[in-house]
């Protein structure tokens, strides 16, 4: 791709990444990240520690897990602890003590979160803060400048989220929004030799924005490429056309994160259609809530069924959890206020997750990831033809078929 | 089981339990704690967490409170609730209740005893609570007790004395259940001394409970508030002088260190550790030295430190009320202090545990305001640390005859 004609582009961005196999059928690839802190094999779905922790488990039990690679928040970090202190304790990782690679969210998808909160101008997203009501500003050079107190691995720009649902007018401002926001993000960077900064690709729901956004920012010479816009309350046919879209488009050469994706048959289609990065709370959240994920879709164990059910949450994991513990003793300890309950199930739920990414890169690797999915979608849903209809199709479109 | 001890000094008992467990192999140091622990589980750790620690006692406490409920599903178990826990290779000790969350008064009577749980009361004649027993299966367990004589602000002798013939009753009636079990031939009945606060009573259960064989005994009605523990400390000599040296003696709701100091000194073996997790649950770091005898350099810098923490604690200590309904002492700092916000120190500087050697008091200050759950585990992890490290600072104090040192250290912090 020709870098951009504006002057503060970057000109050659580092490639970052390394595509080891590649699924000849689907568009499903195998690759490493070489970041600042480590290596990262990808496909890799990467946990959110938002506020400079992992939800109740300590950085030698997510580093013990195998996780190389993790998210903070700059909304959240920027309002508390704030950049200042954070570079104090020589950055995210120093102030976290997390060895290994970090990726740090701009703050944009807290503008749809948060939206009675915010208010979006030209200039940026200006925040009422729900801790003390002060007012702040996150603009494209702001979230930029934490982001480099941060000293994350990979930093997000700042992109105009709006919701997934919305339609008309707002939808193609922001994605133009986001264009012009890019820019100013890869101007604002101060650390481009340390910290590797994606674009966002948006433009909702409709085939012609997206297009029109992929064909600018990948005019962008940035390290990577996210997708961004989606996973919100969207209709799943429309979700994965988009993913589509987006990877038809983007280069093969650099990453592709698909923004908010994390149910496990989510990530194996949306692998199947190209993408190599993935983030979610789901895993972390649903744990806290007593839920416990497993092959078969997921255990309530709070429930009564397993008050007396003395396996271990899945006798083919190899956590701590299913090594030491059975359903029976979790449901006891979830209707405990002993919080050692949540994290559990959160070293749990993190260790399915980074094992699924694991045996969906072994069988790209061994040219086997069309009978992974099958496999897979059987073991989910009784049978390969039972999967959901948007994920046959989505599949389908990428030349793997269910049986 | 057997306990020797290496020496008695000032009432002091240094020694160890040996031939503990159900292989019989296991040891334990006395004086010493036992893990505390909330529905079977250290509070906040997982094995992984637990096992950074340093120093974790070979026995750990479970509370009938918090598994009374659950008796069916062990029951059904069979295998016992050490490896229903996930901590098989532990040896446990099973009380009544939980030190932190005492039961409401009212509900002894001359058959039965309640504990609650999260469900409700679960009531507990002597038959239902040894098949409980049998279903739990602990290495020592504390026997059926009434120990509501020190509920009322006023103990009347007959209240004590009640307290006291039902303890006797229940224990007849256990040891009888226990001849009858298989199953709890390898576990151990704790008698437990009651009697209020009239000495008559305490001597009488003492010499009656000793005659019974029991493993142990468990000194039950002392705690309470500091002031109440002082003027039972005399009752507390009285009653140890009446039990055999060779048997362990437990005390129940005491894990202030100044407290545990002067219970060693009546001849108390064991304590219950759950002084760190109500520091931890306040956001408090255990921060007291017991290193008595410090180099020269070490003093004067840690004086320094401590004579400022010490002055702040004093002017804030009587505001100071927390959801465990009980107030920050001088043994700690409390990290939501926005003085720790850009504080880059460890929690206590050279300890070895797994929060000091990778975070900082900024961190943990940063966890405590954002409400995050981490805070729990790492305050937890550097609160046991120290604490079992203070109790091996004891024993080592006694071996070299230096514990009046250790005591007034200990008592300059307390104030």
């Amino acid at each position: 791709m020709a870098a951009v004609a504006s002057p503060t582009s970057l000109e050659s961005a580092p490639r970052i990444m390394r595509v080891v196999a590649e699924c000849s059928r689907s568009r499903a690839r195998a690759g490493e990240l070489r970041l600042p802190h480590g290596p990262v094999a990808t496909p890799v779905f990467m946990p959110v520690g938002t506020q400079a922790t992992m939800k109740g488990i300590t950085a030698e039990q997510l580093d013990a897990l195998g996780c190389r690679i993790c998210l903070g928040n700059t909304y959240h970090l920027g309002l508390r602890p704030g950049p200042e202190l954070i570079q104090k304790a020589r950055g995210l990782h120093g102030f976290m003590n997390w060895p290994h690679n970090l990726l740090t969210d701009s703050g944009g998808f807290q503008m749809v979160s948060l939206v009675s909160l915010s208010e979006v101008t030209e200039e940026g997203v200006r925040f009422r803060s729900p801790y003390d009501g002060d007012e702040t500003l996150l603009s494209p050079e702001r979230s930029v400048e934490i982001q480099n107190a941060l000293g994350s691995d990979i930093i997000m720009q700042l992109d105009d989220v709006v919701s997934s649902t919305m339609t008309g007018p707002r939808v193609e401002e922001a994605m133009y929004r986001s264009i012009r926001w890019l820019d100013r993000c890869i101007a604002a960077h101060q650390r481009p030799d340390k910290q590797n900064l994606f674009a966002i690709i948006q433009g909702g729901l409709d085939a012609d924005l997206r297009a029109t956004c992929l064909k600018e920012m990948t005019k962008r010479d940035v390290p990577g490429f996210a997708i961004g816009g989606l996973s919100g309350g969207e209709s799943k046919g429309q979700f994965w056309r988009m993913v589509a879209l987006s990877t038809s488009r983007l280069p093969k050469d650099k990453p592709r994160y698909l923004m908010g994706v994390g149910y496990a048959t989510d990530l194996v289609v949306c692998v199947a259609l190209g993408c190599d990065m993935f983030d979610c709370v789901f895993p972390t959240r649903t744990a806290r809530f007593g839920s416990a994920l497993v092959p078969t879709g997921n255990l309530q164990l709070k429930k009564k069924q397993y008050e007396k059910d003395f396996r271990p949450i899945d006798p083919e994991c190899a956590c701590p959890t299913c090594q030491k513990h059975s359903r029976a003793f979790l449901h006891t300890l979830l209707h405990s206020d002993n919080t050692a309950a949540l994290h559990h199930l959160t070293v749990h739920n993190i260790a399915y997750q980074l094992r699924l990414m694991s045996a969906v890169r072994a069988s790209i690797v061994e040219k086997r990831f069309p009978d992974f999915v099958r496999d897979f979608m059987g073991t989910m849903y009784g049978d390969p033809t039972l999967c959901p209809s948007w994920a046959t199709e989505a599949l389908a479109s990428v030349g793997i078929t269910l049986g | 089981m057997k306990l020797s001890l290496n020496k008695v000094v000032n009432g002091c008992r240094l020694g160890k339990i040996k031939n503990l467990g159900k292989t019989g192999d296991r040891t334990m140091d006395i004086p010493g704690c036992l893990l505390y622990t909330k529905t079977g589980s250290a509070p906040h750790l997982t094995h992984h967490t637990l096992h950074k620690i340093h120093g974790v006692p070979a026995m750990a406490q479970l509370t009938l409170s918090s598994l009374a409920e659950h008796h069916e599903v062990l029951a059904e178990y069979k295998e016992g609730v050490g490896k229903f826990i996930g901590m098989p290779e532990s040896l446990l000790y099973c009380s009544l209740h939980d030190p932190v969350s005492p039961c409401p008064a009212g509900y002894v009577t001359n058959k039965s005893v309640s504990v609650w749980g999260v469900g409700g009361r679960v009531e507990m004649t002597a038959s239902k609570f040894m098949a409980i027993q049998q279903a739990l299966q602990p290495d020592w367990f504390q026997c059926l007790s009434d120990g509501e004589a020190t509920c009322d602000e006023t103990t009347s002798i007959k209240r004590a004395r009640k307290s006291v013939d039902r303890s006797l009753l229940f224990l007849d009636n256990c040891l009888k259940l226990q001849e009858e079990s298989e199953v709890l031939q390898k576990s151990m009945i704790i008698g437990v001394i009651e009697g209020g606060d009239v000495m008559e009573e305490r001597l009488r259960s003492a010499r009656e409970t000793a005659k019974r064989p029991v493993g142990g005994f468990l000194l039950d009605g002392f705690q309470g508030t500091p002031t109440t523990l002082e003027t039972r400390l005399h009752l507390l000599s009285s009653v140890t002088a009446e039990l055999p040296e060779h048997k362990p003696r437990l005390i129940c709701g005491v894990s202030q260190p100044d407290e545990v100091l002067e219970c060693i000194e009546r001849g108390v073996d064991l304590f219950e550790s759950f002084f760190p997790y109500q520091a931890t649950e306040r956001g408090c770091a255990l921060t007291f030295s017991f290193d008595y005898q410090p180099n020269p350099e070490e003093t004067l810098l840690q004086q320094n430190g401590t004579q400022e923490e010490v002055k702040y604690v004093d002017q804030t200590k009587k505001s100071k009320t927390t959801s465990c309904n009980q107030e920050m002492t001088s043994f700690e700092i409390n990290l939501k202090e926005k003085k720790y916000q850009e504080d880059f120190d460890p929690l206590v500087r050279g300890c070895p545990c797994y929060c000091c050697k990778n975070h900082t008091r900024a961190y943990i200050h940063h966890l405590l305001v954002t409400n995050e759950l981490l805070a729990g585990v790492l305050l937890m992890m550097h609160n046991f640390e120290h604490y079992f490290g203070f109790f091996q600072a004891i024993r080592e104090a006694l071996k070299s005859d230096r514990l009046a040192q250790l005591k007034e250290f200990i008592h300059r912090q307390a104030s």
